[in-house]
């Protein structure tokens, strides 16, 4: 990590609760790693609220990020709380704009640790074409002996584009014949987070991505996408039997055509885990009428962390709605729902 | 697929003679089946019949019960691996047990169990031993282990179970009518393929020692449905099932355990058909006076059919609890709690 110098002297620092105090140890932190990192126009006003730009319909969300371990391969905290925020403004078809950061930081985390979060967030902020606009900061007491938790919230707001014809993605609006693409491969976050817990190595690595360039590529081709979403926890599954069921047809999925990394099916079927359950933090899921599947598949091919985008099934009429399952070997079986917690704490 | 597969395939899809009813008796496999969506290519002639193979779902509510009253008991703490946690007793699982206070904690691996009994001598440590042939070693070498350190303070409540009595019993039983059975790979690991063969020959209806990947409880089926009639045991599971089986495993359970009586849900007393410690190490037994054969109340929830699920008598659908009153989430009986359970595998991927 590359410091300036003038911070040379906070880097070696734990947080304190001095630091959530509103004093001068506040402002010490919120000038020195925040607005350094976030820096942009709106935010280095510092004013009570952020005061932005918006006309015509507005999509705003919020998630909490509370993943630990803090870091882990292919990521941290503070890329997934930005790709968190964006990707669900992309999914409702927005254009991601400005997003909010509070921090809730237990005392004694290094503040090296935090710099590194937050610089983390800076980065794929700008990767996502979005500001980072304003924030809040909090120092709790340390709960746990081991170590100093980081929790992280962002809100975020985007804007439909008032040019937008198409109507907006709605899982209602699966309809028979539609075809299901899924825009890479399944479980890897999941996974990457689990070998970090169980202190397993492998070559397994998160996929937190924004995929601003993908959905933003689809919405200027002005593609009609019935139903789109971010394959996070849950999974693929959970998704689409919430599709099956809003829309109220069948959706049938072959097993084969499902992609999954060779490490990552190795490491599930050691931990008797299903891909087709598990969270990732940059894949997506599409449904386009079938005129448009070859095109859509192009343009997600195309884009970046798109390039091993796949068809996985059709919608089909069905007078139950049902996922199924076309098996390697010909079989057929129902996706049931996702049973028990899952895992905890992958975002 | 291989050609050979596809052939496999197509013959058990188009069978057209009289109905045969296969029964597998191993948890994984009712798993396995399921997942690859087995069931969706055979004939309507085959019917596969998911077993007492889940050593959680064949445990009485009596066992839970006692477990739930030692883990209140002072400084005592029940350990226990996790599917065991959800299971109904006659009025509360071990879960409901601990949310009242009692102490019960889950380990993922025996050595979890050393450690805590270790770190606290003065502490009492329960291990709730349930499973079939396959874990019984994993208990052995835990008690290996424990006298080696001279261990005080720990204790199995036992309630291990052996494969052969359980299913001469089902084979018996007029209403099921099981013309074959899948038999379990790996408990056969452990057993070899011997005691199968010898069910075989004396019950007259054939065995397939099956292993675990879609291609080969395909083969499995096709075999016993050619079989049928006839009491012959077919090891298809050879690159890890010998006919001995791992004797050095044997030697280990039969060192600390001897053969006993046991209850199973739904089918009562088997005689023979279970483990308990052996009379020299009594000191780690938690059952204190011996009264392990006593654990046989068997009481389930209203309207709950486990006891007809587990030998086939009916399916998990056929249950009026399934699906509405008794799901994953809130089960009512065994069979629904376990990812090996009948119910739990119906619920998820029938």
């Amino acid at each position: 990590m590359a410091v300036q110098t003038g911070m040379m002297n906070m880097t070696d620092q734990r947080i304190t609760m001095a630091h959530g105090s509103g004093g001068e140890s506040t402002s010490e932190l919120i000038a020195e790693v925040f607005g350094r990192y976030f820096h942009n126009e709106v935010l280095d006003r510092l004013g009570d609220a952020a005061v932005v730009q918006g006309a015509g319909r507005i999509a705003l969300t919020t998630d909490s990020f509370v993943v630990t371990p803090v870091f882990f391969p292919g990521g941290d905290i503070g890329r997934l709380a930005v790709c968190g925020t964006v990707n669900d403004l992309l999914m409702s078809g927005a254009t991601p704009q400005y997003l909010t950061c509070a921090c809730i930081i237990e005392e004694g985390l290094p503040v090296e640790e935090l710099i590194r979060v937050v610089s983390s967030m800076a980065e794929t902020a700008k990767e996502a074409g979005v500001s980072i606009v304003t924030g809040d900061t909090k120092v709790v007491e340390r709960r746990s002996e081991d170590r100093s938790e980081l929790l992280i919230n962002t809100a975020g707001v985007g804007m439909i584009p008032d040019d937008r014809e198409a109507p907006l993605p709605e899982a209602a609006r699966c309809q028979p014949g539609d075809v299901v693409i899924v825009s890479g491969v399944l479980g890897d976050h999941h996974a990457a987070i689990l070998s970090a817990r169980m202190g397993i190595q492998n070559a397994i690595v998160s996929d937190a991505a924004p995929l601003t360039e993908m959905v933003s590529g689809l919405m200027a081709a002005g593609m009609d996408i019935h139903a789109m979403r971010d394959v996070t926890r849950g999974g693929l599954g959970t998704i689409l039997r919430e599709f099956a069921e809003s829309a109220r047809c069948g959706i049938e999925i072959r097993e084969e055509a499902l992609p999954v990394r060779q490490e990552v099916r190795d490491f599930c079927g050691l931990l008797g885990l299903d891909p087709l359950y598990m969270g990732n933090e940059g894949k997506a899921v599409f449904v386009v009428a079938p005129e448009d599947a070859e095109r859509a598949l192009s343009i997600i091919r195309g884009s970046r962390y798109g390039a091993e985008a796949v068809c996985i099934g059709t919608v089909q009429e069905a007078a139950q709605p049902e996922v199924v399952l076309h098996t390697r070997i010909g079989g057929r079986r129902r996706v049931g729902p996702l049973i028990g917690e899952g895992l905890p704490r992958i975002c | 697929m291989s050609d050979k597969l596809q052939k496999i395939i197509d013959a058990l899809g188009h069978y057209d003679g009289p109905l045969v009813r296969l029964m597998e008796v191993c948890g994984t496999h009712t798993g396995e089946i399921a997942r690859n969506g087995i069931p969706s290519l055979l004939s309507p002639q085959i019917r596969l019949i998911a077993g007492p193979g889940c050593p959680v779902c064949v445990t009485v509510s009596a066992y839970i019960d006692r477990l739930c009253a030692l883990c209140r008991e002072p400084r005592t703490t029940v350990l226990t691996f996790g599917d065991l946690m959800r299971v109904p007793g006659s009025r509360e699982s071990l879960a409901g047990a601990r949310a009242d206070g009692g102490s019960v904690e889950m380990v993922y691996a025996p050595a979890d169990t050393l450690r805590l009994a270790q770190e606290a001598p003065e502490q009492r440590f329960v291990f709730a031993a349930v499973g079939f042939e396959t874990t019984a070693p994993v208990y052995a070498e835990l008690l290996e282990e424990a006298v080696r350190l001279d261990l005080g303070n720990l204790r199995l409540l036992t309630s291990l179970k052996t494969m052969p009595q359980v299913i001469r019993q089902v084979a018996q039983m007029e209403e099921t009518q099981i013309d074959g059975f899948l038999a379990p790979g790996h408990v056969a690991v452990i057993t070899g393929s011997q005691p199968y063969e010898a069910l075989a020959r004396e019950l007259g209806i054939p065995f397939a020692i099956s292993g675990f990947g879609a291609a080969s409880l395909l083969m499995s089926i096709y075999t016993l449905v050619r079989l049928k009639g006839q009491g012959i045991c077919r090891n298809l599971y050879p690159e890890a099932v010998t006919t001995a089986g791992n004797q050095r495993a044997q030697e280990l359970v039969l060192r600390f355990f001897e053969p006993c009586d046991a209850a199973w849900r739904g089918m009562g007393v088997i005689g023979g058909s279970g483990l308990r410690l052996r009379d020299e190490f009594r000191g780690f037994d938690a059952a204190g006076q011996r009264d392990t054969e006593q654990m046989v109340e068997d009481v389930t929830p209203a309207g709950c059919k486990c006891a007809e699920v587990l030998i086939g008598r009916i399916s998990p659908g056929e249950c009026p609890l399934f699906g509405t009153v008794c799901t994953p989430g809130q089960p009512h009986g065994a069979c629904m709690v376990s990812e090996e359970g009948s119910c739990r595998s119906a619920y998820e991927y029938g």
